[in-house]
């Protein structure tokens, strides 16, 4: 076959890629058809409702399933915790109780009859210094990056101090900051879980997942059988953002009380275990000194951070502090705090929302303590950064977001806006980076003799319009209208395609759709050629036809040129390896968001009043899509930034607002206006698709906690900025 | 959820039939909205559940011949909303709409919500009314709990967003059973109480007894309002709450009633706000000093603190709205 | 007019001074025993079959007492649109309509659902709720947008003309993970008649 060249059309030149069809799953999920692991019902199933540990940390002594098994409807109790295990979380599953019915299995859970031993608890994320006296801390990392190096005869360490002592003496201004921001949960509203039933030896499971092609190792090891026997289904799956790339142990239990029962298994964690075991997300809070000269450029960053991963006592890493923004003389250093709680696992932009909202405010600190616009800061150290986009592309994205914010009309120095009775307003930056990189994924591809299209690819649709994008990328190669593409996904017996993680996806399906229907048009074309008696490279493709270069009366219509495909369809399997090289595709991405808030300084409640998004992603693909995912990024920054944490007993350690009523979440009325712009001037489209789902959910935090100070004058240190938070740093700077 | 019996009562009379005297044995199932949540964390377990969800006796909105205004215990939330007859009362509007769930309005209904059980995180996960004597809150996360009438070992905050709305438009209620002929007329906030000990429910009625109406009196032309402090939009529980009732005659308060909301275990009237606006007019100077009057007595637990803030803003702008100053 | 019950109350203790009361009460007793007996038979214990109006059809189910109307759609007439988020209700994914009211069928018993019509997000295809959904893309997971589907149904449908305000007050029952209320809101506004300019 003759070198096929993988391009992208130019703008101009291109039929569907930036257009906006409607999501091909959109009617399905809006009339309750699409059907997710949860809704998937398997003949004679049980349903599985597990008991969660009310203890943080303990150790089981006994366990007694007899009144439970006893109880009407209670086939099976699988114990998955055994006595002497130690258990340092509260939720971790004790054991599984298999029913008829999801009531008969609660109850069942309500007569499991368990002895605990309780044991030394710890939940204080913040408390360093308690931490570190009960010895429940963990060097996380340290960095030190100084201009000047030490002499041969200096010891490193005193070095170290004593040229970052000397550069903050040096600086004009000087900020000493402490901020952070909570533990928060994935809170996916389709919980963890999984149906399952074994036909024969083979493993059929529907499992909630974000990685189709790769969940059937879990099963497999787990289980003791190869891969082959499993296959996973999925092709809906009620959220994910992170934490749902492997099957869990409550999945492959289910497996196993499906081998034991003979019957299909349905187990999916309840709300208060989605919260407590689920999925979270690493605290950090900070210890910062920022030096910066007379212009506002910071030289030096001084920092120490901690935070809690769980019982396994890391936190957010020292490479993404401090963020975007990147002193040359550095030092920063990680601890991590052991808690009795769930490890974290990865959340959408692992580390960097954290990492965002705990460098930031420094800046914007610095800019009021100048008394100087913040913008006129963030646009000054933009000659310090570390991040995959441009100085001059975070420039232009700065001024269009504030050009949309009518930062001119709208900026005051901190605290000094206008008040209308208790309420101020204010405005505050954040700015982001990110990868986005193309996963590794293969396309099977076939063209019908009728002019039909299919794609199958193993990859997943999270909520991002995978299946959307599957679609146009054929559609476009082939000059055919989006529905003419039919495509399968969400099944592991489908080519391989890489987990929806990392913002992967849409690089890696663009990548295998588009060089799969890139390789089956010049298949097509050398058919049509042949007809029209001229060499392929002759040929072009326009809307539903194929033709010689601009001679429209020298063409085949597409379902013409598919009858000359003969008996069988032709069929092209095409991939993209992860770190290949390709023009489709590409990675680094920035991106600028500026908050606008009101807080009524009577109640600290803080309303959202409009935030700007500027977004860059390389090509876009579809804009409406695209404007969606930055929309929830930006909900969901929202929802960290004033609602969402983790509360624990800091007696008890129990996590006392494992329900939605007490896990607050923002509401449709929360949002105030979101503007988002999408940045995709030729330079960027050219460099091809990047993925897009974390990236605009990294700014949120910064730019409404430098809203609110903004706003009041007054640094509310941690996130979320709550109504009490708000209300105490207030009247902690009035008294 | 544990298993229970079910019967749909067709009059006041077979409710009360049904309904056991000893507690915890028979539930009352009204709109569900609390209830079968109750019951599917197994912290209320009855062996059987009456539903009087549509009791047609229950359902309507009646003035009677001295012009008092007869709420029917299943009245839906939404219903009270749109009936003109409840216009003179937008205490009760607010509180209403305060909840912001058109599910909720939908679902839930007068009698109900004004007996909602309280939200306390420690009590909803099975710790009992009193979670350990107080203990564990006092001990524990105490950011949502009670910083007025908390001396004893009761701490919950009482959850209804309607009941100090009515109460401080001198609401009652009509109340019926154990048996059929026993039949009293109390004002609502008799019906609460700060319980002592895990004996006691957060509410007086007895297990055998049903709250048929909520009774509104006549429209005498007070002014009334509902001020919620939220963190946000929706049904999630306000902070704090207040409501006020005014009888302003020549631009002076001749009658006041102030109640707070969801910062004690009982709807908490205010004598001393009361006191404070009486013989003034329902000004910023009055309201906020109102509101001083409101907490001065309050004892903050170890993380409640700004609720003593929130509590004075919530009486101070309650009764400027209620004199239409505050929107 | 029907006599509400102060005035009942007033005749009764009106009665009560009389020798009449001793016969009125002695009637009332009979009457309460008659009643005692049929409701002690109409007490349902352990599973029954009922039918329930659904989607315009009767459907034969089969419940305990404590089976959930979203048990029942769910698990045994395969109706999964409305979705299982939380147990006590507080993310409106289970909503339906129960005659014509957005209603949480996770915490409505199937057995109070006799006798009335339920639609569920399953009987909106072709409906212009889930068409404006579509086309202002106001789903991302899914997972949330039947119960906001039926949601705008029932707030439109008693505010035709709402305005954008009004639509951002109106639709708090719901929530969604995945951050789709901006679309929502675009999906409620190009239906209300109101125009969206509030």
């Amino acid at each position: 076959m003759a070198e096929v060249k993988y391009s992208w059309p130019s703008r101009d030149k291109s039929y569907v890629l930036g257009t906006s069809p409607n999501r091909l799953d959109g009617m399905a999920k809006a009339t309750g058809t699409a059907k997710y692991t949860y809704d998937v019902n398997l003949p004679n199933q049980l349903v599985v409702v597990a008991l969660g540990c009310p203890h943080a940390h303990c150790r089981i002594k006994a366990i007694n399933a007899s009144d439970a098994e006893s109880l009407p409807g209670v086939v099976k109790v699988l114990v998955l915790r055994p006595a002497e295990t130690e258990i340092r979380t509260q939720g971790e599953l004790i054991a599984a109780v298999a029913a008829e019915s999801e009531a008969a299995a609660r109850e069942g859970v309500s007569a499991l009859k368990v002895d605990y031993e309780a044991l030394d608890v710890f939940v204080d994320d913040q408390d360093l210094e308690r931490a570190k006296e009960l010895e429940r801390t963990k060097r996380v990392g340290g960095k030190v990056e100084l201009i000047n190096e030490p002499g041969d005869d200096d010891d490193e360490e005193e070095f170290e101090n004593h040229e970052i002592e000397r550069l903050l003496k040096e600086s004009k201004y000087v900020i000493e900051g402490h901020y952070g921001i909570d533990v928060i949960t994935h809170c996916c509203l389709e919980p963890h879980g999984a149906t399952v039933q074994w036909i024969g030896s083979q493993l059929d499971a529907y499992l909630s997942t974000q990685n189709v092609s790769a969940t059937d190792d879990g099963f497999a090891d787990a289980l003791e059988i190869t891969a082959a026997d499993v296959d996973i289904h999925c092709e809906y799956v009620g959220g994910g953002f992170g934490s749902k790339f492997s099957p869990g142990y409550w999945s492959i239990a289910a497996a196993q009380i499906a081998k034991e029962t003979g019957r299909p298994v349905k187990f999916m964690l309840s709300r208060d275990q989605e919260l407590k075991i689920g999925g979270n997300r690493p605290s950090a809070f900070v210890k910062v000194r920022i030096g910066a000269d007379e212009n506002g450029v910071v030289q030096v960053w001084d920092s120490q951070h901690w935070g809690t991963t769980g019982y396994n006592g890391s936190t957010v890493t020292v490479n993404p502090v401090p963020y975007v923004f990147y002193p040359k003389n550095n030092r920063r250093i990680a601890t991590g705090i052991i808690t009795n709680n769930q490890p974290s696992v990865a959340w959408r932009a692992p580390n960097h929302p954290q990492a965002c909202a705990i460098t930031q405010p420094a800046y914007d600190d610095l800019a009021a303590r100048m008394g100087i616009s913040s913008l006129d800061v963030y646009l000054r150290n933009l000659r310090n950064i570390a991040a995959r986009q441009t100085a001059e592309v975070y420039a232009e994205e700065l001024k269009l977001a504030a050009k949309l914010i009518d930062w001119d009309g709208k900026w005051h120095p901190h605290g000094r806006g206008p008040k209308r009775g208790s309420v101020v307003e204010g405005l505050g930056i954040g700015i982001h980076t990110w990868g986005g990189v193309a996963n590794s994924s293969t396309c099977r591809l076939k063209v019908y003799p009728d002019g039909g299209v299919e794609t199958f690819c193993g990859t997943q649709d999270i909520g991002t319009g995978t299946r959307t994008v599957c679609a146009m990328v054929v559609a476009e190669t082939f000059g055919l209208p989006v529905e003419a593409v039919k495509v399968n996904i969400g099944h592991s017996t489908l080519p391989e395609s890489g987990a929806s993680g990392g913002s992967t996806t849409v690089g890696s399906v663009a990548e295998s759709h588009r060089r799969a229907s890139q390789d089956a048009l010049a298949e097509m074309k050398k058919l049509v050629a042949k007809k029209l008696d001229v060499s392929p490279d002759e040929l072009e493709v326009v809307t539903g036809r194929i033709q010689v270069s601009g001679k429209p009366d020298q063409s085949l219509g597409w379902k013409e040129a598919c009858g000359l495909i003969g008996i069988n369809p032709i069929q092209i399997t095409s991939s993209h390896k992860r770190g290949d090289k390709s023009p489709l595709s590409n990675e680094g991405v920035g991106g600028v968001q500026i908050a606008h808030v009101a807080v009524d300084t009577d109640t600290g409640v803080v309303k959202m009043k409009k935030l700007v998004a500027v977004q860059d992603m390389g090509l876009i693909i579809n804009p409406k899509l695209a404007k969606s995912q930055i929309y929830g990024a930006v909900i969901m920054g929202i929802a960290y930034s004033l609602f969402e944490q983790r509360i624990n007993d800091p007696a008890s350690g129990a996590f006392l607002n494992a329900e939605l009523g007490d896990y607050r979440l923002p509401r449709l009325g929360d949002i105030g206006e979101i503007v988002v712009e999408l940045y995709e001037p030729d330079d960027q489209r050219e460099r091809g698709v990047i993925g897009l789902g974390e990236p605009p959910v990294i700014s949120p935090g910064a730019a409404i906690s430098n809203a609110v100070c903004n706003a009041t004058g007054v640094r509310v240190p941690v996130l979320p900025l709550t109504p009490k938070r708000v209300l105490e740093s207030l009247q902690k700077a009035r008294g | 959820m544990k298993n229970f019996d079910y019967v749909q009562p067709r009059s006041e009379s077979e409710v009360l039939e049904l309904l056991s005297p000893e507690p915890g044995v028979t539930s009352l199932l009204a709109g569900g909205t609390d209830l079968v949540g109750l019951m599917k964390k197994m912290i209320v377990t009855p062996d059987r559940v009456v539903d009087i969800g549509d009791l047609p006796e229950l359902r309507t909105i009646e003035m009677d011949a001295t012009e008092q205004l007869w709420i029917g215990a299943g009245v839906r939330l939404d219903e009270f909303l749109s009936s003109s007859t409840t216009d003179p009362y937008p205490a009760v509007k607010q509180a209403i709409q305060g909840i912001s769930s058109i599910q909720l309005q939908a679902q839930g209904t007068v009698g109900g919500e004004i007996l909602r059980r309280p939200l306390c995180w420690y009590f909803r996960d099975g710790h009992g009314l009193l979670a350990d004597n107080g203990k564990r809150i006092i001990h524990g996360d105490n950011r949502y709990h009670a910083i007025l009438g908390n001396h004893g070992p009761a701490k919950f905050v009482s959850a209804s967003r309607l009941a100090p709305a009515l109460v401080s438009l001198g609401a009652k209620v009509r109340v019926v059973g154990p048996d059929p002929d026993q039949e009293s007329i109390l004002p609502l906030e008799s019906l609460y109480r700060t319980p002592r000990d895990e004996s006691q429910r957060e509410h007086t009625l007895l297990p055998n007894q049903l709250l048929t109406h909520v009774i509104l009196a006549s429209d005498q032309g007070d002014l009334s309002a509902a001020y919620e402090v939220r963190h946000g939009e929706g049904p999630d529980a306000p902070l704090a709450a207040a409501a006020a009732t005014l009888q302003v005659v020549a631009g002076v308060i001749q009658k006041a009633r102030i109640v707070l909301g969801q910062v004690a275990p009982i709807p908490w009237i205010s004598g001393e706000a009361e006191r404070v606006c009486l013989g003034h007019p329902p000004d910023e100077d009055t309201a906020s000093q109102a509101g001083e009057a409101a907490v001065a007595e309050a004892m903050p637990l170890s993380e409640n603190g700004y609720k003593i803030q929130l509590a004075k803003v919530s009486v101070r702008r309650a009764i400027l709205r209620a004199a239409g100053s505050f929107i | 007019m029907k006599k509400t019950p102060s005035e009942h109350y007033s005749r009764r203790a009106f009665l009560k001074g009389s020798s009449a009361a001793a016969a009125t009460s002695l009637a009332t007793n009979a009457a309460d025993s008659v009643a005692q007996q049929s409701a002690t038979d109409r007490v349902i214990r352990g599973e029954t079959a009922i039918k329930l109006d659904v989607n315009g059809s009767l459907r034969e189910v089969k419940v305990e007492p404590r089976t959930t109307l979203l048990d029942v759609l769910r698990y045994q007439l395969d109706l999964t649109g409305a979705k299982p988020v939380s147990l006590d209700g507080s993310s409106g994914a289970s909503t339906v309509l129960i005659d014509g009211k957005p209603i949480m069928a996770s915490t409505t018993l199937a057995l109070s659902a006799r006798g009335k019509k339920i639609e569920t997000v399953e009987s909106l295809v072709g409906d212009e709720v889930p068409r404006a959904f579509v086309e202002q893309d106001a789903e991302q997971c899914g997972f949330c947008t039947p119960g906001f589907v039926v949601a705008v149904r029932a707030f439109l449908n008693q505010n035709p003309n709402a305005t954008e305000q009004q639509i951002r007050l109106g639709l708090n029952g719901n929530i969604c993970r995945c951050g789709t209320y901006a679309n929502v809101i675009q999906a409620a506004v190009s239906i209300a008649k109101g125009g969206g300019n509030g």
